[in-house]
């Protein structure tokens, strides 16, 4: 190429700096005010026409309250736990349901992979919202679940509004991003390796444990990630799934937001969970990385 | 692998798509169910369906979403496969790993992070939140999504094809025009069609940023779902589904044809 490209990234740059990048410094400087401040919820903005006695008055109104707040509160630790178990949970089940599913896809003649393959992509193209919601008509206490458990003569459970609903609508909504990359990882295995082992006498369950496994954990790294990151934020999911009691942190964002319309606790509590998942992200950016330029 | 599928392999096959489909499969049954409760069939009925075509704000919230989509999708189209051209020819600009942090972060970012911090931005610029705040919104997010398609695609395209119409005279502008673009073209539609998808979807960064007079479909259904099972929900995500489906077997069919017309010439 005799001319780089990189100038194609100055539109797209400008647009997530100003839309992206420059909003969380308005979430962090929202989260160091106070509520008072915030009646009506707008945020304090550095005063340029004072100059430096204006960026001085803007660093000093800066209140570390909603932490203290934040730290003080059991509930939103409380929150903050069960929001990294139900997504630790969940990734491992996803793991545990879609590591066979990817195993079986890619044993598959490439036809019918193919076909598999398109039917994994399926459900992403088709509403969150919507696959979430069919779950209430299938947990709820007149729902179908209890119905078929009482042609069997097994007494009905009551799962709607429980961890184990958030538990099961996690697992169902994210599998597709377990089985990709897997799916991924897996069909790129050769085959020969396979091969060899069984010729120098291994048996099958070996030859899994020794090759195919030891080959597929960058692809299962990547699904960990890709299911783990945005279950711990999620929101759809327990708010229409689980009870009161399936506390989860983005649930307590969006109330503290729309229902307490506490802005600044809300900013507070988003940091959080930010500098939670700032290590998990930068691991998955880091392995996407590898993963684009092994591609090229 | 090329040993064929086990007992096994079919099993957790049969098992995943199962677990996967069900629960869509019974939102198309129930829609057609004349009774409200889901484990009572009631005989095959349009009736919810007639029900919706009343509901004018239903309509006029899936007509806003459907504006929103359209619009943001193509931006989000232009700017990320910008981005993924910049990242994939730019060679090591400076500001790369910044760059691409920004274009890869949005994927995984918590959509309660992505809404605040966005609806906090439309605040401070005293920008009145509505329809185009929540099309802002819904291009910063999905201009990701059609990066990691193009990306992908890009990567593959050999660049020696570039060069070699450089070398018989097309400026980088042509050359980028006539023989990249059409290359990477499937790529790019398929980033337009999941952008729009996407942004029709999108319920929780639409409920920051948007304001009165702006309601989308995810919202609408999302306030009604919220007081329980209702069967002209079950009625709208059938349409949906419908609306997608066709559109996933119309392009599948269509980048099949393509690619057969290209092994052809």
């Amino acid at each position: 190429m005799s001319r780089p490209r990189s100038r194609a990234a100055i539109l797209p740059g400008l647009w997530l700096a100003i839309l992206f990048a420059f909003p969380f410094l308005l979430v962090l400087r929202l989260s160091l005010s106070d509520t008072a401040l915030a009646i009506p919820p707008y945020a304090p903005q550095i005063d340029w026409s004072r100059g430096l006695d204006g960026l001085k008055a803007f660093f000093a109104a800066l209140d570390f309250e909603m932490y203290r707040r934040l730290g003080s509160d059991r509930l939103y630790f409380d929150a903050f736990i069960s929001s990294l178990q139900f997504a630790a949970m969940g990734t491992v089940l996803a793991l545990l349901v879609g590591y066979p599913m990817a195993y079986g896809m890619a044993r598959c003649r490439p036809g019918t992979r193919n076909i598999l393959l398109m039917l994994v992509i399926l459900p992403f193209w088709t509403s969150f919202l919507i696959r979430v919601y069919a779950w209430v008509g299938i947990l709820k206490p007149q729902g179908l679940l209890n119905a078929f458990l009482g042609l069997l003569h097994i007494p009905p459970v009551d799962l709607l509004y429980t961890p184990a609903a958030v538990q099961i609508g996690l697992v169902y909504s994210y599998l597709p991003f377990m089985v990709l990359p897997l799916y991924a990882a897996l069909e790129r295995l050769d085959q020969t390796l396979l091969e060899a082992a069984a010729d120098l006498g291994s048996p099958p369950w070996k030859s899994f444990w020794q090759v195919t496994w030891p080959l597929s954990i960058p692809g299962v790294i990547a699904g960990c990630l890709l299911c783990f990151i945005p279950m711990v934020g999620e929101f759809v999911i327990p708010d229409l799934l689980g009870g009161p009691g399936s506390l989860m942190i983005g649930r307590s964002i969006w109330m503290e937001f729309f229902a307490n319309r506490n802005w600044p606790f809300a900013s507070a509590v988003a940091i959080v969970l930010l500098v939670t998942l700032i290590a998990p992200i930068l691991l998955y950016q880091r392995q996407q990385a590898k993963a684009l330029e092994a591609g090229r | 692998m090329r040993r064929g599928p086990s007992w096994f392999n079919l099993v957790s096959l049969t098992l995943g798509f199962a677990f996967l489909y069900l629960p869509i499969v019974l939102l198309v049954i129930w829609s057609f169910n004349a009774s409200r409760l889901v484990t009572v069939w009631g005989g095959f009925s349009t009736r919810w369906y007639v029900a919706l075509l009343q509901d004018s704000q239903l309509l006029d919230a899936a007509w806003v979403t459907l504006r929103i989509a359209l619009m943001s999708a193509t931006v989000a189209t232009v700017l990320g496969s910008l981005a993924a051209v910049a990242l994939v020819r730019g060679g090591r600009f400076r500001g790369r790993t910044l760059f691409s942090g920004m274009v890869y972060a949005p994927l995984v970012m918590p959509e309660v992070i992505m809404g605040l911090s966005l609806l906090l931005l439309f605040v401070a610029m005293r920008f009145d939140r509505g329809f185009w705040t929540v099309m802002l919104a819904h291009t910063t997010f999905t201009l990701s999504y059609v990066a990691v398609v193009v990306h992908s695609r890009l990567v593959t395209f050999d660049k020696s094809l570039e060069e070699a119409a450089q070398d018989l005279g097309c400026t980088p502008a042509q050359s980028f025009l006539k023989v990249t673009l059409p290359n990477i073209f499937p790529a790019v539609l398929a980033g337009w069609m999941l952008a729009l998808t996407l942004s029709l979807d999108d319920l929780v960064i639409a409920s920051f940023t948007s304001g009165p007079g702006a309601t989308t479909l995810p919202m609408r259904i999302y306030s009604q779902v919220r007081l329980g099972v209702t069967p002209e929900i079950n009625a709208v995500c059938t349409i949906l589904i419908a609306i997608v489906a066709t559109g996933v077997i119309i392009f599948s069919v269509a980048q099949k044809w393509s690619a057969a017309g290209v092994a052809k010439t």
